[in-house]
């Protein structure tokens, strides 16, 4: 699973860009057990990371077997479509958590990562944790918190039939829903209802934001870059 | 994944939403269609779409008048208003589309919810990838474009020639038929995926000659490739890894940073161990 692991920007450009604008919004923090290495009281330690994190004021928690704070639901009714209850909700990702999965943090500035993962060391909850985030961003996140990087994995970018692949502001949108969940024609869509009027960039990235599986969808940097996207274009 | 025509009134709100592209409203019934061929069963139609369960004669009377007058209406794009989408039971080989590219079904081989292993995610624990050494994580088909195994196949197969070592607890090697020559199951080879991960370990100084090597197989296939590179760091927390990468000119502004705050507390055998 390396649903975080290739989120596009424009350092991965597939015709290189000369001066890539730096990614300041887009920071995870994520926890994971090892079956029958560090798995006991699990529930209770993803349960313990979310709530360090939300203190912090994420974008989005998620656990990668429910969903992120913003999710489908089965039980819609037609009032739905004039008024509809769009307001994360922290509390069922965390009440969710039944047990092995991925628990994750999303923010959307350095500052707040810096200070929850100084808080993820001082708790000490013996799992494992990563930052998925630009390299630097993360090794100074090490350096401040007075940690010592384990192992790294870095991102080289797409090869292949990559003529295949959207336009770049779209694959900035749909490869922040690693998993593949958000798909490139609906990110698309979205934007086009924007451009449109017919739906503010807020509304536009909470539809997309529900079908991530896992949480880690940056509803704030997919805000910016719709309202960017937007206004270049327009 | 199907769409149940009594119960579809061709809202068009599922079409954009499939990862693939593969539903479309088939003008000759007047309901969305699903492209069996190209459906990868990842469920994100089904799963991700909210749910009205309206009758459907009644939505269809009512968008049929609203279209008469010229009422344009802009309902929630996200909603399935009849609840028409439908999956249906999956039989092998088309079974493992769902295992690939559903990420809320486990793969039995791991029984981590993905499309991989762990990876260096857990290496603070599980020791997986040592100081000296390189894994990779060659993923296929993401993100969008989807693989056939036929192409997956023709990958692991020349990564075999040049000796490289496929981590066994990983879906694809699970389902290789002689994973010491790369060759998968031929009954899965025209099955299509969302995703599928190729995890390989090699030494450092290997890097290089694996990464061009898999440069050139990218250019024979007929999907996106994208790659991850891991190693473990020294004790002051640095790595090598990089210096090689940004020398044969990658990219490597993103990625993965394992904290070492995980331990083992438990005796027992692991993911990877």
């Amino acid at each position: 699973m390396t649903n975080t692991l290739h989120r596009y920007s424009e350092h991965y450009a597939f015709e290189p860009a000369p001066n890539p604008e730096p990614v300041r919004d887009d920071y995870i923090v994520f926890a994971m057990a090892t079956r029958d290495l560090n798995d006991e009281n699990l529930v209770e330690k993803y349960r313990c990371f979310l709530r360090l994190a939300l203190k912090h004021d994420p974008v989005n928690i998620g656990d990668a077997t429910k969903g992120g704070m913003l999710r489908p639901r089965q039980d819609m009714n037609p009032t739905a479509h004039w008024k509809r209850n769009q307001h994360p909700d922290p509390e069922q990702v965390i009440a969710g958590i039944e047990g092995h999965t991925t628990v994750a943090a999303v923010f959307d500035n350095y500052e707040a990562m810096r200070a929850f993962v100084e808080e993820v060391k001082a708790a000490d909850l013996g799992i494992s944790v990563n930052i998925s985030a630009p390299m630097d961003e993360a090794k100074r996140c090490c350096r401040d918190a007075g940690i010592a990087r384990h192992s790294v994995e870095y991102s080289l970018g797409f090869r292949g039939r990559v003529d295949k692949l959207p336009d770049a502001t779209t694959l900035e949108l749909s490869s922040m829903c690693g998993h593949g969940m958000v798909s490139a024609n609906f990110a698309k869509k979205m934007m086009e209802w924007v451009k449109e009027n017919r739906r503010s960039p807020e509304e536009a990235v909470r539809y997309m934001a529900r079908f991530c599986i896992c949480g880690v969808f940056n509803t704030g940097r997919a805000e910016r870059i719709i309202k960017q996207a937007c206004t270049l274009k327009s | 994944m199907k769409i149940d025509p009594h119960k579809c009134v061709a809202c068009g709100n599922c079409v954009p939403v499939c990862p693939m592209g593969a539903i479309h409203i088939d003008p000759n019934i007047g309901r969305a269609t699903v492209n069996q061929d190209e459906c990868v069963e990842c469920f994100a139609c089904y799963r991700g779409m909210s749910k009205e369960h309206l009758n459907p004669a009644m939505v269809r009377t009512i968008r049929g008048v609203a279209k008469f007058f010229r009422f344009r209406f802009d309902p929630e794009p996200d909603i399935c208003p009849t609840d028409a989408i439908v999956p249906q039971e999956l039989t092998w080989p088309r079974i493992v589309r769902r295992a690939f590219s559903d990420p809320q079904v486990p793969h039995e081989s791991t029984g981590i919810h993905g499309r991989g292993t762990a990876e260096v995610k857990t290496n603070d624990v599980t020791d997986r990838v040592k100081e000296g050494e390189a894994g990779f994580v060659v993923e296929f088909g993401r993100p969008g474009v989807g693989a056939r195994f036929r192409d997956i196949e023709r990958v692991t197969a020349a990564l075999a020639e040049i000796g490289v070592q496929f981590e066994q607890n990983n879906p694809v090697t699970s389902l290789m038929r002689d994973s010491s020559r790369g060759l998968i199951r031929e009954d899965i080879l025209n099955e299509k995926i969302l995703s599928a991960i190729v995890e390989i370990k090699a030494r450092l100084e290997q890097v290089p000659a694996v990464l061009q090597r898999i440069r050139e197989l990218a250019r024979e296939v007929e999907t996106v490739i994208s790659i991850g590179v891991s190693t473990r760091c020294d004790m002051e927390g640095n790595d090598s890894l990089r210096e090689i990468l940004e020398r044969e000119g990658y990219a490597t502004y993103r990625g993965k940073t394992n904290l070492g705050l995980g331990r083992v507390t438990q005796r027992g055998l692991g993911i990877g161990n």
